[in-house]
């Protein structure tokens, strides 16, 4: 049993099989990657997992409870944050109120209305905001327009609005797509820190191979909507299966 | 101050001070000169612009913080005339419960109309507020006639069953709405040298309401809770990702949003009591738009300013008819003044919609953020510059 459990997970879309029979076990306090070539349904599962979309048949269960027909507010509740292939962030608000939304979320979970008094605790919560941002190194940047930062500042400050809600479990959906190499290995040093410094479990979502191998404890290779193998990196690297379906290709 | 920061503090004592003093303000022509008729400082029009600011500033807590543009605001104007029309029908003339009930329908009207409409965002939402406004109107219009009195409108009359109060005063008139005894209607007025300026206790009512409804508004933009809707407006599909589900913020400003527009019905049946199903119409809401667009939404004097401008549009400009134009051009030779005045007449008296129009679409061409960025743009120049060349910079550089 691990902290997240997919079981005999089955999704079609028309005529499309786009997941089949996936198992997937991740663990407690291990970064977790699932890799496949374009079309084997790594986006299909990972929004199987967050309530976007409502698998046919399996389970998806969470540290014992089951995710499936929970809104993705309700799967946030439960300790699951996810970051975006493309940062999702509140681009109209500055840095620091980017940060102290996620915040009031954690606290008030449901609807409060605080339209005239602030927020109980909110000094202390302003701190914590405070104390991510400069884990992130991203402190003195916190009034800054957030729309106007650099795409490798915006994917810094999703994480930071993740983890300020200290997730139990980090979905990544390609966190690196799009980036310069600088920014790449800015974004691996930064989840190597993350991965140290919290007790946190990451699912990450990748193409990059570089990204998967340098991060990764364990390995899952999806082909064509069904898992190949699962291992550790050191052993998928020379799998003939995964050198047929994945790497293959790109030859 | 008052739990303000500083800057929001002076904000709120520039609009306090333009509303107190604004009966001076409004009227800076002398009675007997020929520019009189561009005064706005009589009750009746003051009144407006405060109450129709009211409805702006409301408005502007749902489109300005959360970008759900509603086309049907117009209803809850409506509802809330018809609340307080039918309590000074049946309890009192006096203007405090009909002001509380013009809120308390409106409000649960918005509930309603809110918890369907917010299903849908964007262009639906709209579509869906302007359905039911339109829906509201031929309701009060037709079937709803025995609340509404269909097209005569609700008014008062001499066999009302007022329960506090009498169905007639003494010499068989109709009584009048007050405020523990002052009369709405009743005004003083100041006689300086050629100037007259009047205080009516109505204008007064309405301008303090108005600043107890943009103290709140401040505070909404200001708080937690203004930070979430802006959030919303921001990236909705991250805050449903962030634990938090939008529906019961967006809810809760549409329906606080609705009050302040059944606020505004309400208070200008106190001015006039008198409540017909065209307040309701959807031309009626798309003012409001207007108003808060041209006045800069989002911001907070934004939908105040942009109310004045219109309002004194329509009651101002609309005025100047041929006779006034000719008046202005009479030096020019005789066919010349004629042409001028067959130039000008399309866009004045009846045609002020035409200069409105015009203005409009400059405003949001050249100025996006309305009036307010106008003036922002106006004092970074003033600032930037030295004083002493202003006033040739300003007339050559082009605009940014």
């Amino acid at each position: 049993m691990g902290i997240l459990d997919v079981k005999d997970v089955n999704k079609r879309f028309g005529g499309l099989k786009a997941l089949s029979e996936v198992n997937l076990s991740v663990q407690e306090n291990t970064v977790h990657a699932i890799i496949g070539p374009n079309g084997a349904g790594k986006s299909t599962l990972l929004n199987c997992l967050v309530g976007k979309l409502i698998p046919d048949t399996g389970s998806v269960m969470f540290d014992g409870q089951s995710v499936l027909g929970r809104k993705p507010f309700e799967i946030n509740q439960m300790g699951i944050s996810r970051v975006f292939q493309t940062p999702e962030i509140f681009g109209d608000l500055t840095v620091m109120e980017n940060m102290m939304i996620p915040l009031f979320a954690k606290r008030d979970g449901v609807f409060r209305l605080h339209a005239i008094e602030s927020v109980e605790n909110e000094a202390t919560l302003r701190e914590r905001a405070e104390a991510m941002l400069s884990d992130v190194n991203m402190l003195e940047k916190r009034n800054m327009h957030s729309a106007s930062m650099s795409r490798g500042d915006k994917r810094r400050l999703e994480m930071a609005m993740c983890l300020v809600q200290e997730p139990r479990l980090l979905l990544l959906d390609e966190p690196t797509a799009g980036m310069a190499r600088a920014d790449t290995n800015n974004t691996i040093d930064l989840l190597k820190e993350i991965k140290e410094k919290r007790d946190i479990t990451m699912c990450i979502i990748e193409h990059d191979m570089h990204v998967v191998f340098s991060l990764a404890d364990r390995i899952t290779v999806l082909a064509q909507g069904t898992p190949l193998v699962e291992d550790i990196p050191a052993n998928i690297k020379g799998h003939p299966k995964v050198q047929e379906a994945y790497l293959g290709e790109h030859a | 101050m008052f739990g303000l920061g500083k800057k929001d503090f002076t904000l709120f004592l520039i609009v306090a001070v333009l509303a107190l003093f604004a009966p001076f303000i409004l009227n800076p022509f002398p009675t007997d000169s020929g520019l009189a008729q561009f005064n706005a400082g009589y009750p009746d029009l003051m009144q407006r612009f405060v109450i129709f600011g009211i409805l702006a500033i409301g408005f502007n807590i749902l489109f300005g913080l959360t970008g759900y543009l509603s086309f049907g605001h117009a209803a809850f104007l409506g509802v809330g005339s018809y609340a307080a029309v039918w309590m000074f029908k049946l309890l009192s003339m006096n203007v405090i419960p009909a002001i509380l009930l013009s809120m308390i329908v409106a409000g649960l009207f918005a509930v309603v109309i809110g918890y369907v409409s917010l299903r849908r965002s964007g262009i639906y939402f709209s579509i869906l507020t302007l359905a039911f406004a339109q829906m509201s109107y031929n309701l009060a219009y037709s079937v709803l006639t025995p609340i509404t009195n269909g097209e005569t409108g609700l008014q008062i009359t001499l066999d009302d069953p007022r329960v506090l109060g009498v169905s007639a005063t003494a010499d068989g008139g109709i009584p009048v709405t007050n405020l523990f005894g002052m009369e709405m209607r009743s005004f003083e007025t100041l006689v300086l040298g050629p100037w007259e300026f009047q205080f009516s206790v109505g204008y007064y009512l309405a301008a303090i309401i108005m600043l107890i409804s943009f103290y709140v508004a401040i505070r909404i933009f200001r708080s937690p809770f203004g930070m979430m809707l802006r959030a919303i407006k921001s990236n909705q599909n991250r805050l449903y990702y962030t634990g938090l589900n939008a529906r019961p913020y967006t809810l809760a400003a549409f329906v606080i949003s609705g009050m302040y527009a059944g606020l505004a019905g309400g208070l200008l049946a106190c001015m006039d009591p008198l409540a017909g199903a065209e307040r309701m119409q959807w031309t009626a809401s798309g003012e409001v738009v207007l108003m808060t667009i041209l006045g800069g939404a989002g911001t907070l004097i934004g939908p105040v300013l942009g109310a004045g401008f219109i309002k004194y549009f329509e009651n101002i400009f609309s005025k100047i008819n041929d006779q006034v134009v000719h008046g202005w051009v009479s030096f020019l030779p005789d066919g010349l003044e004629d042409l001028v005045v067959a130039l000008i007449h399309p866009f004045v008296g009846k045609g002020w919609h035409l200069t409105l129009g015009l203005l409009f679409m400059l405003i949001v061409i050249f100025l996006p953020g309305g009036l307010v960025e106008g003036g922002q743009r106006i004092a970074r120049r003033l600032r930037r510059k030295p004083a002493k060349d202003d006033a040739k910079s300003a007339s050559t550089t082009p605009a940014e």
